[in-house]
């Protein structure tokens, strides 16, 4: 098992026609992922990358029986196609798009909660599970199937930790970036929840970065009786406050976010935590138990 | 993005929140003209966005209009936490019965946006909420519901204001939040929201900060930016769109992506080194955005050694080897230059980098830890 997506995602891509689109959607064909059209409006009937494309999502979903979406449009656009996705009842909607205004995302965020909707991002790479599908951008070859579960605010410094797991050996059942920005869908510990009942999921790495307090709420979900070892890795000590650190997320504001907060937090929850990102795998090995 | 006070009080006067009658200016001359309109006591604030400028010497009272020419010349020139004041906001002194904090922020953890106000005002909001946090005030208020009127009642009550004060206490809470959802605000506050001896209330200061990734649909306030009040190398990566934040170390940092960006500097600061910098090119990496953000990071006078941690994922390492020696040469760059890189084509193109006597390693913690070597040589 893994969580999110595998074998029986039937996803279709919002904004298939773009340049992004396309790429990552040739990617995620190349991969596996069972992509089963895209959604551009006014391109109702035409085909990209051999699939069909629709007007709306609920004429791709009564033609294709999809169940995910992943949405590629730019952010002037993109919490209205996030509404749409949410409004036809699909379970999961991954939302690639950066730079989605804040209040926009507030309102996904509450109706994808009246409406059950599982919502992962925005600003994120989106969700991988080795082996069986990739819905995002993030690399595929660097993933291996296996029973660690990633969380990850950040894109290249997951794809870096995820390497290092890879290499050491230690494969992914789910790998999910959650997002870089101040509101995102899925937090850590909603992710963690999806991990604690996923019976081929060990151990979860859960690497965060300074703002906000979702890894002081991870650390306290976990203190509570998260029975699975948790290692964390937290960006930014070097920070300065009161500067945005390039995800619209990252920044310490009135002197609360910081990584140092956030690593004593994890710490004491009992969550070993590295000082590097090549230290990470060590540390899951250790708490597995393996050498 | 932020702004400055006098033009927060101009957004919200229109809006109808009531604020001092007041004017800006750039001299001594300009506030003494300005003066000359106004009514005595006559406050002189210097307009910067860094906090605590009250403590800093930068807000004074004149008692007589020949004192708002030296006091406003006083203030003006002077260095405030690192801005230099350009500009101050001259204004009718207030009759003060009493101070309050009322203040709108997008809350992260409740994903609402939320109310905070507080009787203890005039002093910094953090302030308060860490000594006598039972003093503040929170109300969530739901997007669909915005400030329905009984939570400003609610909330005038808790500050104890007087029954007259009820209804234009409910016009400004919701005439702040009116502007907070039109222009996208992040944070907006007045603080204080002066009660009067006549029992009025006056936004006697007022602060707006705006979200970024709105102000595509905001020309007008994004037409607000004070450049004078940034860094000039963040202006300039700015309009390059490369995200930088200049630090005081010497090592120069160009990453693709923002965590691996922060955590590349935190693996340098692990190894005894200080980055100069936080730079994120973007997941692709792309050669005209490496030249751009070479020139930025170079521009640092501090900056003696340039440390680039390239994950490269989908993007071809040979391509970015290739920008690198195109931005090299462009530049005409003589400082020592480490770099990881990795990704598809890894090999090829630390062959590339060795041939053009750059120093290629195989390891984010390697590359880290030479680069600080190198700059301590």
């Amino acid at each position: 098992m893994s969580i999110l997506v595998d074998e029986h995602t039937r996803l279709i891509i919002q904004g298939i026609t773009g340049n992004e689109g396309q790429f990552h959607g040739s990617q995620m064909i190349a991969y596996g992922t069972n992509v089963v059209g895209g959604v551009v409006p006014g391109r109702g009937g035409e085909t990209c990358l051999d699939r069909p494309v629709f007007d709306t999502v609920s004429q791709a979903v009564a033609a294709t029986g999809a169940n995910a979406s992943v949405i590629y449009v730019p952010a002037a656009f993109a919490a209205d196609a996030a509404l749409e996705a949410i409004d036809t009842g699909l379970p999961l909607v991954v939302i690639i798009t950066e730079g989605i205004p804040t209040l926009d995302m507030m309102t996904v965020y509450w109706e994808a909660r009246h409406r059950g909707t599982v919502v992962i991002g925005p600003n994120c790479p989106g969700v991988i599970s080795p082996g069986k599908a990739k819905v995002g951008i993030m690399p595929g070859h660097i993933h291996r199937p296996g029973r660690v579960g990633v969380i990850s605010r950040s894109g290249t410094l997951t794809y870096e930790i995820v390497n290092e797991l890879t290499t050491n050996g230690l494969g992914q059942s789910t790998c999910i970036g959650i997002g870089g920005d101040p509101i995102v869908g899925t937090s850590f510990v909603d992710a963690l929840r999806m991990f604690a009942a996923d019976p081929e999921t060990d151990a979860v790495v859960l690497i965060g970065e300074i703002g906000g307090t979702d890894e002081e709420v991870a650390a306290e979900y976990v203190k509570a009786g998260f029975r699975k070892p948790v290692v964390g890795f937290i960006a930014g000590l070097t920070a300065p406050p009161g500067k945005r650190m390039g995800h619209a997320g990252a920044i310490i504001a009135g002197g609360k976010g910081t990584a140092a907060e956030k690593i004593a937090a994890l710490a004491a929850a009992g969550i070993p935590v590295a000082q590097r990102p090549d230290q990470v795998a060590g540390l899951v090995k250790q708490a597995l138990g393996q050498k | 993005m932020k702004i400055h006070e006098y033009q927060a009080k101009e957004i919200l006067a229109r809006y109808g929140v009531p604020t001092p009658n007041g004017r800006v200016a750039e001299t001594a001359g300009e506030a003494v003209k300005a003066a000359a309109e106004l009514t005595l006591p006559i406050a002189i604030k210097a307009q910067v966005h860094v906090g605590g400028r009250g403590k800093a010497g930068g807000i004074k009272l004149a008692r007589t209009t020949d004192e708002v020419g030296s006091l406003a010349s006083a203030i003006l020139g002077m260095n405030i936490k690192g801005s230099v004041v350009r500009k101050v906001l001259v204004e009718s002194g207030v009759d003060i019965r009493q101070e309050i904090y009322l203040g709108l922020i997008v809350d992260r953890a409740s994903k609402h946006i939320v109310l905070m106000a507080s009787a203890a005002g005039g002093v910094e909001i953090e302030e308060v909420a860490a000594q006598t946090p039972e003093k503040i005030l929170k109300v969530s208020l739901k997007r669909h519901l915005g400030m329905p009127a009984y939570v400003a009642r609610q909330t005038a009550a808790f500050l104890g204001l007087p029954p007259a004060a009820g209804r234009p206490f409910a016009a400004i809470a919701q005439g702040l939040y009116r502007a907070f959802i039109e222009c996208d605000c992040s944070l907006a506050e007045i603080n204080p929201l002066v009660v009067t001896g006549d029992g009025g209330l006056i936004a006697c200061d007022a602060k707006m900060n705006f979200d970024d990734n709105a102000l595509y649909r905001h020309p007008e306030i994004a037409a607000l930016r004070d450049e004078g009040e940034e860094e000039p190398l963040e202006t300039d990566a700015r309009r390059h769109r490369v995200s930088y934040v200049k630090l005081d170390g010497r090592i120069g940092c160009l990453v693709n992506g923002a965590g691996l960006a922060m955590a590349t500097m935190d693996v340098v600061k692990h190894f005894g080194g200080a980055p100069a910098n936080f730079l994120d090119i973007g997941g692709g990496a792309k050669p005209e955005q490496v030249v751009e953000a070479l020139r930025i990071i170079t521009a640092d006078p501090n900056v003696n050694t340039i440390l680039f941690n390239i994950f490269g994922g989908i993007v071809r390492c040979d391509r970015v080897a290739e920008g690198i020696l195109i931005a090299q040469q462009k530049l005409n760059l003589k400082l020592p230059i480490v770099i990881r890189l990795s990704g598809t084509n890894e090999e090829l193109a630390r062959d590339m980098l060795k041939d053009a006597g750059l120093i290629a390693m195989p390891t984010m913690s390697e590359a880290c830890k030479k680069a600080v070597e190198i700059s301590q040589r």
